[in-house]
């Protein structure tokens, strides 16, 4: 299969948390020149950005999203501020790419173009039903396995993409304290789908999806005390991830990850930040058992109604066990109020 | 945590050349053992010899092995031989059976070592070298998926942590990262894929040329098809799962054996708490089989497979089977009733995997305690 992705079909969403951008945008610029790129500025940043010329694109500070939103609990500070930039897209396609990365490169030297990975992940099917030991069967070059069943060969529509890493791979505090030197150096040249009622840890450092169906979905619900501007800190991209999947379980959507990777540059100190409680260890003990017990009912058959269904069982099973979860569900559903005001004019 | 100690102090990889027999079903030569003799010169070989028992294989100088052909199947299992398949590389799981080690691997008498980097001036008995300049050795690395955990239940996004230079990512539960023991390494294939009839007549050019350096854990739930090319197994573990089926002569299909074995086997790991591998290492394929032939062999199967995998995927197994041996019991009750009315022939294929059970535990009679211990407690999910 071959495609042409349009320029019109996408936006790129950047969380700018420092000033100077020049490193991003000069990295990508052969590949970002064509595309809408939205950036939205930490409420904490209060230098101007620094965005080198040649790029269509438009700034949103702290005072845009709150005359967009209005008063809400949502908190769109740090890594989060990048949900502002799905709300206000008005495009299929969103791709997120973290401000520390710029492009991987091949054998020759030359730039993958991400953007284009991701969207090629997007617009072929999903396989989530039985797994291909060639990987992605619509790649070219491959195919189904003897032993593949031809009624789930039709596949699904995929709507997120979830890329990955090299150098600084996507790890915990505790695993970047202990290993502080370790690269990511291993390019693993395949696109997979994850399959039905399997979960994994999403990150939002590379990211592209499908705004028109998980618009509602991809949310910044789960926040941590004290969360700083580290990534390794954040926790609002595995938990937009374990509803996604859910959503796409139950809807009957794919999900892929694999291929494109970025060059994630990383860096800083995992031992000062040790020092802190780091919550998000905890947390996920209780989060992936409460993600792979959710059944929705068989009448819920949109995004929107699975959040509101979501958001109330994270309230009722976790919001017990702790106060970040009674919060998450209240953003759950205050995301979806500022979805069907200002998200859902974008289709 | 994965890893733990820098490259510079990770341990080689051991032989297990006592621990591991090497199972080949054959019906032409063993000429490719050559091309393999640095890599498998160490182990035992258990050779399966199908078709006319009359016929001598000629096995190359200096490689320490046993055979069996149709006689000393008949010999050994009696009438109990009828659950060997006849004709069919299915026939292979008969060296499963009589094997005394912990570990087997099997692999096709047409399967080479692997390239990577292919190019035209590449000549095929070349030992290729992966990215840092090492030989591929398939056996090796099988070896290191089986003795790494496994980690089925929640997807690990850079793949098996357990290599070197991968680790868990962020959001990894702790809990879940000492992983399951591995039952199965799965490998894969350059060159010729392993496509059905179909896929083949309609794609006759295609090779796979894409080495994905990666090896990853078939999370618990999902099915997958199991290819006997180049596949290694845990037999203390698994073993009894292994069994390839009715397929050859006089059976309505053939070229399912594998994957029948492979359904039956990921549905006990998974009831069982075991992990299954797939992915690295590559072997070479050249294979010269005729697309034709193969269709006529699956022909059944491609219909049979729509009513199978559902079968499979909502399988479910009684907490008190703790045994694989007990789980492929219970199964073969089930395919009875439930696949039964599909066609006869499941039938036939239900009463063979009792005999294939009891067979094999005439042979191996400490194989029930063993396995008893060796899973541990079925883990409740």
């Amino acid at each position: 299969m071959s495609f042409v992705v349009e320029d019109n079909d996408v936006d790129i969403v950047i969380a700018a948390l420092w000033p100077d951008l020049t490193a991003l945008f000069e990295g990508w610029r052969p590949i970002f020149s064509r595309f809408h790129i939205i950036i939205i500025k930490d409420y904490d940043l209060e230098a101007d950005l620094h965005i080198p010329p040649g790029f269509d694109h438009h700034i949103y500070t702290k005072s845009d999203i709150e005359r967009v939103v209005g008063s809400t609990s949502i908190n769109f500070s740090g890594h989060s501020c990048r949900y502002f930039g799905y709300l206000i897209s008005s495009k299929k396609y969103v791709v997120s790419i973290d401000a520390d990365c710029l492009p991987a490169r091949d054998d020759e030297g030359r730039p993958i173009d991400a953007i284009s990975q991701h969207i090629i992940n997007l617009k072929t099917p999903a396989t989530p039903f039985f797994f291909n030991t060639l990987y992605d069967p619509f790649r070219e070059g491959t195919d189904f396995v003897r032993g593949y069943p031809f009624s789930l060969r039709t596949g699904v529509e995929c709507v997120l993409s979830c890329g990955l890493w090299l150098n600084a791979a996507d790890f915990d505090v505790p695993t970047q304290a202990v290993k502080p030197h370790e690269k990511n150096t291993r390019y693993v040249d395949a696109v997979l789908t994850v399959p039905l009622r399997t979960f994994m840890p999403v990150s939002g450092i590379n990211i592209g999806f499908n705004r028109h169906v998980l618009g509602p979905v991809m949310l910044p619900a789960m926040r941590l005390d004290g969360e700083g501007k580290q990534r390794w800190g954040t926790m609002d991209d595995i938990w937009c991830g374990m509803c996604a999947k859910v959503v796409c379980d139950h809807l009957g959507l794919g999900a892929k990850t694999g291929m494109p990777y970025v060059w994630r540059v990383g860096g800083g100190n995992a031992w000062e930040s040790l020092k802190k409680e780091w919550k998000g260890v905890k947390l996920m003990e209780e989060i992936v058992p409460f993600f792979q017990s959710v059944k929705l009912p068989r009448t819920v058959a949109t995004a929107e109604d699975c959040v509101i269904q979501i958001a109330a069982m994270v309230r009722g099973r976790l919001g017990p066990v702790d106060e970040v979860f009674s919060r998450a569900a209240d953003a759950m559903e205050e995301w979806l109020r500022i979805w069907k005001r200002v998200g859902s004019q974008g289709r | 945590m994965a890893g733990g100690p820098s490259s510079s102090s990770v341990p080689s990889t051991p032989l297990l050349k006592d621990e591991l027999d090497i199972v080949i079903p054959t019906i032409r030569n063993l000429d490719f053992l050559e091309m393999w003799r640095p890599f498998f010169q160490p182990y035992h070989l258990i050779i399966v010899q199908d078709g006319d028992p009359s016929k001598t294989i000629k096995v190359p100088e200096g490689f320490d092995y046993e055979l069996y052909n149709r006689n000393d199947i008949n010999r050994i299992l009696g009438p109990k031989a009828s659950c060997i398949s006849f004709k069919d590389s299915a026939c292979r799981c008969f060296g499963y059976m009589v094997s005394k080690k912990k570990y087997i691997y099997t692999i096709d008498d047409d399967c080479f070592v692997s390239f990577h980097l292919l190019s035209a001036s590449i000549i095929f008995f070349s030992v290729a070298k992966d990215p840092s300049g090492k030989d591929i050795n398939a056996l090796e690395q099988h070896i290191k998926n089986l003795l790494t955990p496994s980690t089925p239940f929640f997807f690990n996004t850079l793949y098996d942590p357990f290599r070197d230079g991968a680790d868990f990512v962020r959001g990894y539960p702790f809990s879940l990262r000492e992983g399951v023991p591995t039952a199965v390494s799965h490998g894969l294939w350059l060159n010729i894929p392993d496509y059905d009839a179909p896929t083949q007549l309609v794609k006759p050019l295609e090779r796979n040329t894409r080495y994905v350096d990666s090896v990853l854990t078939i999370p618990k739930g999902t099915l997958f098809p199991m290819c006997g090319m180049n596949l290694a197994f845990n037999r203390e573990l698994i073993g009894p799962a292994m069994y390839f089926g009715l397929m050859g002569d006089g059976q309505p299909i053939g070229r399912y054996d594998d994957m029948w074995a492979g359904w039956c086997t990921k549905v006990i790991c998974d009831h069982l708490g075991l992990g299954v591998k797939t992915g690295l290492p590559y072997i070479w394929h050249s294979k010269a089989s005729n697309p034709f032939v193969n269709l006529k062999k699956e022909y059944n199967g491609i219909f049979w497979q729509e009513e199978i995998i559902p079968f499979f995927q909502s399988a479910t197994i009684p907490k008190g089977c703790n045994t694989v041996q007990k789980c492929y019991i219970e199964l073969s009750k089930q395919v009875r009733e439930k696949l039964g009315k599909v066609d006869p022939y499941f039938n036939k294929l239900a009463d063979a995997m009792v005999t294939w059970i009891e067979s094999w535990d005439e042979l191996n009679p400490l194989s029930e305690s063993a396995n008893s211990s060796a899973n541990g407690p079925v883990k409740a999910k």
